[in-house]
């Protein structure tokens, strides 16, 4: 709880709280309501006073141990048994087990006849028997303004209410003062003058036929508080307050990344897909393909075994598993093994609060991984444009405190600028994704193109995408000189360009083989000058050979004619033989 | 006109005032609710002793609750204000909030019951 006040000092140190458990107002209260002091709650007919004062004793006995005495005025133990009964509460039960004590307090003003001076002792007394009985901490007094109509004399009650207020804070019980709207001032009766510590003002509005209740923490005396109003809602199991601005920035994120379903789209993101816990908003008008990208995200993810709660304000799940099933999305199997819920309802149903109340609901109960809401836009007319954007900024708060990543889909009217008319709504996203339609060359075609994404590299190109038998394939971007081209255009220009590779690839063959025959003549033409060469080497060789044997063989015939002659024959031998040998060679 | 008044109320209540006059165990049965010992607790009891004592004499059943000795009485008596006297019997019942200084009121109501003079 202190964490969500960003307050220096801890509130609780300076003034003790008593948490009320009523889901939302310890939170704008920071903590509860003062402990051991008197709060008023007052509010016009029919805003629910007496159920916050009930609520607050019930949930004191259940979860904190804090027994209760309802003193009740207006209506009957039976009564309030069975107002209470239809939150869940078992009073009845708790009235058994000693933990609470309903007193009711029935002045009959037919009966009564005023004849001298007395006091309300015999309240104090009732109220603090009740109290001692149980030991209780909690009291609630529901409506004390029926004694102003009961009893006569204004002035003995008014010192009396004074008393009294001031006996319940030294009782030491926080005690719930209900009291009815008054027309120029808080209350009918002027209880505010006494109750000085926390006052909380109820009311309920109807707004283009639809019926909002608010709460406002008028007063609060030694402590911080949300002073706007919080709508609230009275459902199944009790008073919910929905604060908007309760919730500080303060999520944890993940980094880990998860796939839409779409390979060419997550390659558009990053290649990889969006955040983990991330708020996805998937804008374009309508067929532009809305609800297929998203049930391809939520068959994706469901895949992965994730839980998938798939919120529905236009379609009934069997309609849209069907579509689904025409284009190879088989989601059937995942809703049998609760791997995805679906959860309809008509937008008109009821109010923005209810609706949002139903969706924490099947969110809290359910723990998915991934919402889908289809469409967010449908809601958002139910209320103002700023009751729009508070509902949306309290569904992605609690999303995200949650590590829930959620996908919105919305519908844009042709014509309007989208980014316009998605502005409220854009700023709360991580990631937006536009699809369009392109028309022109007679026929409308569809586009998609990631508008941004926070925290990632993505891509920033206009993609085309296709819708088949098996789901959307986004396709390969042509452009032209009018920009991206789509649908047969795209085609056309496909076609164009494998014919230009085609003949470029014709061309560098050609050439190709060009050189070869070129590279094979060369070689040919060496082989032959190489072998011409090496004939004429050997022949060469062969006569220096022949020349060789014809000078020794000379050599000899000379030696062996000298030696007949027996002349000095060693010296001439040598100089002859050096002489021939130099001729041979040259 | 008061003893119209009379004559149709005694009317309406003819069967039980016939039983109680066969009875002589007829009472009226006064509850005084007092919270401690105060001034005020001190003059209602002092007062509708009084009334008892000169009026009604021997056909008053008179009880006096301290409502802090038994709080759960006050609470089974619907008792708010102290002091509260609660006329039981006969019915209708009424209350008398406060210390009895003005107890016209109450004289009339007995009065018309009882058909007697009370002179206080």
């Amino acid at each position: 709880m202190t964490k969500r006040i960003p307050s220096p000092t801890p509130t609780s140190d300076r003034l003790p709280k008593c948490p009320s458990g009523i889901k939302g107002l310890d939170e704008i209260t920071g903590g509860g309501l003062p402990r051991g002091r008197p709060t008023l709650v007052c509010g016009g007919a029919g805003c629910g006073k007496t159920l916050m004062a009930a609520e607050f004793l019930v949930r004191g006995a259940v979860q904190f141990d804090e027994p209760g005495v309802l003193m009740a005025f207006e209506e009957t133990e039976k009564e309030l048994n069975a107002n209470v009964a239809s939150l869940g509460f078992d009073l009845a039960g708790l009235v058994q087990r000693k933990k609470i004590v309903v007193d009711y307090v029935h002045i009959e003003r037919s009966e009564f006849e005023e004849s001298g001076e007395y006091d309300l002792e015999g309240l104090f007394v009732r109220l603090g028997h009740a109290i001692d009985s149980i030991g209780a901490k909690r009291v609630v007094l529901d409506t004390l303004e029926v004694l102003f109509a009961s009893l006569p004399n204004e002035a003995v009650l008014r010192s009396e209410l004074r008393r009294l207020f001031r006996w319940l804070k030294e009782k030491g019980v926080t005690a719930v003062i209900t009291a009815e709207r008054g027309r120029e001032s808080l209350t009918r009766h002027g209880l505010e003058e006494y109750v000085s510590d926390c006052v909380i003002l109820l009311d309920h509005r109807v707004n283009d036929q639809i019926a909002t209740r608010h709460l406002r923490v008028v007063k609060y005396r030694g402590a911080l508080h949300g002073t706007n109003e919080f709508p609230f809602l009275i459902g199944e199991d009790g008073i919910s307050v929905l604060p908007i601005t309760s919730l500080a920035l303060n999520h944890q994120v993940s980094t880990e990344r998860i796939a839409t379903g779409i390979p060419r789209l997550d390659a558009m993101l990053g290649g990889k897909g969006f955040f983990r816990g991330s708020s996805i908003l998937l804008t374009g008008t309508s067929g532009t393909g809305k609800t297929i990208i998203s049930s391809n995200f939520a068959q994706a993810a469901a895949l992965r075994g994730e839980r998938v709660l798939f919120f529905s304000f236009e379609e009934s799940p069997n309609q849209i598993i069907r579509n689904m099933h025409s284009i190879g999305l088989r989601l059937e199997p995942l809703v049998k093994r609760d791997l995805l819920r679906f959860h309809s309802a008509r937008p008109s149903l009821y109010g923005l609060e209810m609706h949002l109340a139903t969706m924490f609901k099947e969110i809290a109960t359910y723990k998915p991984h991934v919402v889908i809401i289809d469409p967010i836009t449908s809601l958002m007319d139910l209320g103002t444009d700023s009751e729009g954007k508070g509902m949306v900024t309290r569904l992605i708060d609690y999303l995200k405190a949650n590590q829930v990543t959620s996908l919105f889909t919305s519908l844009t009217q042709g014509g309007k600028a989208p980014q316009e008319s998605e502005a409220a709504m854009s700023s709360l996203m991580d990631a937006w994704i536009l699809l369009q339609d392109f028309e022109g060359n007679g026929e409308r075609n569809r586009v998609l193109y990631v508008l941004k994404a926070r925290g990632m590299k993505h891509s920033n190109q206009i993609r085309e995408f296709l819708i088949s038998d098996h789901g959307i394939d986004v396709v390969d971007a042509y452009i032209g000189v009018s920009g991206v081209l789509t649908g047969s255009a795209r085609v056309a220009q496909g076609d164009l360009e494998k014919a230009a590779v085609l003949a470029s690839q014709q061309e560098a063959a050609q050439l190709k083989r060009e050189v070869e025959r070129k590279r094979a003549a060369l070689e040919r033409k060496i082989s032959d000058l190489r072998s011409d060469y090496e004939s004429e080497a050997l022949e060469l060789r062969r006569i220096a050979e022949q020349v060789g044997t014809r000078t020794f063989v000379l050599g000899t015939e000379r030696v062996a004619s000298g030696l007949l002659r027996q002349a000095d024959i060693k010296v001439a031998a040598i100089t002859r033989s050096k002489s021939k040998t130099v001729k041979g060679t040259s | 006109m008061t003893t119209l008044k009379t004559k149709n109320i005694s009317r309406a209540k003819r069967p039980r005032t016939r039983v109680s006059a066969k009875s002589p165990a007829l009472k009226y049965v006064l509850r005084l609710f007092v919270a401690g010992a105060t001034i005020r607790s001190r003059q209602a009891i002092l007062r509708v002793r009084a009334l008892c004592e000169a009026e009604l004499k021997d056909s008053c059943e008179l009880e006096v609750i301290d409502i802090y000795q038994q709080p759960t009485l006050a609470r089974e008596n619907q008792i708010v204000a102290t002091p509260t006297l609660i006329i039981e019997f006969p019915p209708p019942l009424r209350r008398f909030i406060g210390n009895l200084a003005n107890i016209a009121g109450l004289f009339a109501e007995l009065d018309v019951l009882n058909k007697a003079k009370i002179v206080l």
